[in-house]
């Protein structure tokens, strides 16, 4: 981005700029101008939607597009069975919404598209963001266990067979492991893209600055940090994988807990 | 840190676009689009299951007419193999009772050819005796001169053959 200038802001990747002159876009005197992070959040769901459009030929005999979609409900269904029970099925829409709004995110953020000039985003890289969908899983915990379970909900804090002098202190032990979830699972997500982004970042910069400071530094130090931004972005992919099947999978085991206290 | 540096100005924004790409996402695929994906999924399902099943109910009602069959080819074989038997020991019976027949015809034939040559014998030697005894006759005429009545003649003539 800023290479021009011999200098790269790993942080300038994460900046929020407003597009389409809508700074001062307001509802009910919040502002919502429409980001760049908007924008990539608009394009993911596009994308999620031609992905699953393309699989809805509904035919007994699928295609290789049909397949990839079916693999992917498939996965998400497997994992809620798995986890949840019959009861899980009902949770499929939205740990698939879910799991591929943040794997699309993710990939996306990852687009060597810098080469034509434009510049990728990664929305999953803000907490606000990842806090959202965080917070959507915990309300949704939250409503199923009062709904089917009630007042006894809170059961959920005392384990089977903790000895009666023991219950005080594991309860709140339990309460406040429960109530950091929301923001375990928003600060995870939000940190390993932003931590491989920024690496990939600072490793471009030792790119230019090595190749700017002349063959010998740049054979020495550009080339092995090439290298590295090569193997790092392949981990990166994987990450992306990874975080979104975590996100998807925690969820489905706090639903599990909602669903089946212990 | 343009997440916290941004924080105050963008919050509502990130916010706000968060939940409606996401809702988009939710309520047009998750909701929309997902279960028709799942249904046919489902429907493959129960298709083949229904097809592995019509495979088996038809393997097995091959399997039972083929035992069926074996039954019948069985019950056939051994219907043949008596009749066959029968046809043998009805065969052999026959073949013993022509036999028997020729055997005993035979047997009569024997006696009867049995019986001729020794009546052809004894009339044969009565011959040679009467023959004899007219020999002795004439012997004696032509030897000694002395007529022998017949009657002498053949008691010699016996008493000669009993002898020698």
């Amino acid at each position: 981005m800023a290479a021009e200038a011999g200098k790269v802001d790993p942080m300038k990747q994460f900046q929020l700029e407003p597009m389409f002159g809508s700074s001062g876009w307001e509802i009910a005197g919040v502002n919502i101008a429409f980001t760049n992070s908007a924008f990539w959040m608009a394009i993911t769901t596009v994308l999620i939607w031609a992905f699953v459009f393309g699989g809805m030929k509904r035919q007994l005999v699928p295609g290789r597009w049909q397949m990839a979609v079916e693999s992917f409900t498939g996965f998400i269904d497997d994992m809620l069975e798995a986890n949840i029970g019959k009861a899980g099925r009902k949770y499929v829409p939205y740990v698939f919404s879910l799991f591929m709004f943040i794997l699309f995110a993710n990939l996306l953020g990852l687009l060597p598209i810098g080469l034509l000039g434009l510049h990728p985003f990664t929305f999953t890289s803000h907490f606000t963001v990842t806090g959202v969908l965080a917070i959507i899983s915990f309300s949704i915990v939250l409503v199923v266990g009062f709904w089917k379970h009630g007042i006894k909900f809170f059961t959920l804090f005392v384990p089977h067979g903790t000895p009666v002098p023991m219950i005080l202190p594991i309860a709140l032990i339990e309460f406040f492991s429960f109530l950091i979830r929301p923001f375990s699972l928003a600060l995870r997500l939000f940190v390993a893209m932003m931590a491989g982004h920024v690496l990939l970042k600072v490793l471009s910069s030792f790119v230019i600055d090595g190749v700017n400071a002349g063959v010998g530094i740049g054979l020495m130090v550009s080339l092995p940090s090439f290298a590295l931004m090569v193997a790092i972005s392949a981990l990166e992919i994987l990450v992306a994988g990874i975080q979104a099947y975590v996100f998807a999978l925690l969820t489905s085991l706090y639903i599990n807990d909602a669903e089946h206290l212990h | 840190m343009p997440q916290i540096a941004q924080l105050a100005e963008f919050y509502s924004s990130q916010i706000f676009w968060s939940l409606v790409f996401f809702g988009l996402t939710f309520f047009v695929i998750g909701r929309g689009m997902v279960p028709k994906v799942m249904g046919t999924v489902e429907l493959r399902d129960n298709q083949i299951a229904a097809d592995l099943a019509a495979a088996q109910a038809a393997r097995d009602a091959a399997d039972e007419q083929e035992e069926a069959w074996r039954k019948r080819e069985n019950e056939n074989r051994a219907a043949a193999q008596a009749t066959i038997a029968e046809a043998k020991a009805k065969a052999a019976a026959k073949t013993e009772a022509t036999l028997a027949k020729a055997q005993t015809k035979i047997d009569a034939k024997l006696e009867a050819a049995e019986a001729a040559i020794s009546e052809a014998r004894t009339s044969a030697m009565a011959e040679v005796e009467t023959v004899a005894a007219e020999a002795t006759q004439d012997i004696v005429s032509r030897l000694a001169g002395a007529k022998v009545d017949k009657r002498t003649a053949r008691s010699a003539v016996k008493k000669a053959l009993a002898n020698g």
